[in-house]
């Protein structure tokens, strides 16, 4: 049972009905009783990181992840949820989880378009199980304004290209994390959900 | 690369009795979500579905329509037609559309950006646009006016000072639908799709006017339009996404190749 975490950020049913279209059992919840039970997680969230992780501390969901990261849950963060799990970002300048290193940046005000919205690239650093059968050539749905930027270069698993260079996919251990939105990617989006409910949280 | 988007627009009527009529093409569009799904799977990138129910009280219909689409298709789509109120926004994202697209009630009401991206941020909100061409005068200083009630009341407000202030309120996307350029099949108002582009900095969703591959072609090299709604260039089989996709990466077009 793969548990979406609700800390009630943006559209968090999309994902679970990419996952019931797929037959892979889930549930949304914040009760970490069910987290800690459960198989994998999924960090999902659209919105600001400030309120994200107000909500998040006020509910102590922080310490559920935590302690579900540690036991070596397989764990998915997408878009807000992959900014969010690093040090800290600049939207309203937010103190985060601190679960990989590093913070989200604001795009540069040069000439593109905020938010980065649409169907992008990606170039794959390092393999990665969640890549499996991933046609190098799909591209992704993004939409936003921050970029993930994690201090250590092996974190970095994937990149996209808009006005800077930025991380798309990033990960280590049993944490994976996209920008885009693999529940809104078509068939390749499908088949990286598909890939990581499969997935057992090693690297080799 | 950023590639850029084509975006079918399916309209849904409240009317049960239209369904299942049968155009020419033997488009049953009486049946968006089977529609959606077919155009999922040729490779759309986004959708838009147009509420033209007439009664506020077949809104559950619309609603039954989004919840189905979003079961059954993995992309983003919006919603748009008659919503009108923060509930009206809920309603129709809680049902699982991405976005939602308001048009006169935002004309009517600008609070109505300002609330909706508030509560449910920037990226799900889309002002549509209905803007025709008209003298410039000190009132107009483009020449192109905003007009409410599919095109037949023109409401006295600048088209490029529209779109800055709903920019500023927060707006997350403009489509922009020229009245003189809808359903001729001529191509698309290159001149306002311009206009509009240059004066915001939030993606530009140009729309009206596509009848061939070309005016897709020609919006995007000659505008700064981010995206490309058509309509009847599929619904009646002259076009399928994959043909117009391969025509435009032909051209030098960014666009997500279907694979």
């Amino acid at each position: 049972m793969i548990s979406i975490i609700n800390y009630k950020a943006g559209n968090l049913t999309s994902v679970e009905r990419a996952l019931k279209h797929l037959d892979i059992p889930c549930r949304v919840t914040n009760n970490s009783e069910e987290i800690m039970a459960s198989s994998k997680v999924i960090f999902p969230g659209v919105g600001a990181a400030g309120k994200a992780m107000e909500f998040i501390r006020s509910e102590n969901i922080d310490k559920i992840l935590y302690d579900v990261i540690a036991k070596n849950t397989p764990f998915l963060g997408i878009c807000l949820g992959t900014q969010i799990i690093l040090d800290k970002s600049e939207e309203n300048d937010t103190s985060c989880l601190k679960i990989i290193p590093g913070i989200s940046k604001r795009f540069p005000d040069s000439g593109i378009k905020i938010p980065h919205m649409g169907w992008n690239n990606i170039s794959i650093n390092r393999p990665h199980p969640i890549l499996s059968g991933i046609d190098p050539r799909a591209q992704f749905y993004f939409v936003h304004s921050f970029y993930p930027d994690p201090e250590r270069e092996e974190d970095t698993i994937a990149t996209t290209h808009y006005g800077v260079t930025f991380a798309s996919i990033i990960g280590r251990k049993n944490i994976v994390a996209t920008q885009f939105h693999p529940e809104k990617s078509g068939r390749y989006g499908l088949q990286m959900l598909k890939n990581f409910s499969k997935w057992d949280g090693y690297v080799k | 690369m950023l590639s850029k988007r084509i975006i079918i627009c399916l309209d849904v009527r409240g009317d049960k009795t239209t369904k299942g009529i049968k155009f020419k093409g033997n488009i049953d569009i009486g049946d968006p979500v089977a529609m959606a799904k077919q155009y999922y799977e040729q490779g759309v990138d986004e959708l838009v579905f147009y509420d033209i129910t007439a009664s506020s009280d077949k809104r559950d219909i619309i609603i039954d329509v989004v919840k189905n689409v979003a079961k059954n298709i993995f992309i983003p789509f919006a919603v748009g037609g008659g919503i009108r109120s923060l509930d009206d926004m809920y309603n129709v994202l809680n049902a699982g559309a991405e976005k939602i697209s308001i048009n006169s009630a935002a004309v009517l009401n600008p609070g109505l950006i300002a609330d909706g991206a508030r509560f449910f941020g920037s990226q799900c909100i889309v002002l549509g646009m209905d803007v025709k061409g008209v003298k410039k005068t000190p009132k107009i200083p483009s020449g192109y006016e905003i007009v409410i009630n599919g095109g037949r009341t023109p409401m006295g407000i600048d088209a490029v000072q529209w779109a800055k202030k709903a920019q500023g309120l927060g707006a997350g996307e403009i489509c922009l639908n020229s009245i003189d350029a809808d359903g001729t099949n001529q191509g698309y108002e290159l001149t306002l799709t311009s206009m509009i582009a240059d004066a915001t900095s939030i993606p530009i969703i140009a729309s009206g006017g596509a009848g061939v591959p070309e005016h897709l072609k020609d919006v995007f090299l000659k505008t700064g339009a981010d995206a490309a709604l058509i309509a009847s260039m599929v619904h009646y089989r002259r076009y399928t996404v994959g043909r117009i996709k391969a025509y435009l990466a032909k051209e030098g077009i960014p666009v997500r190749e279907i694979i």
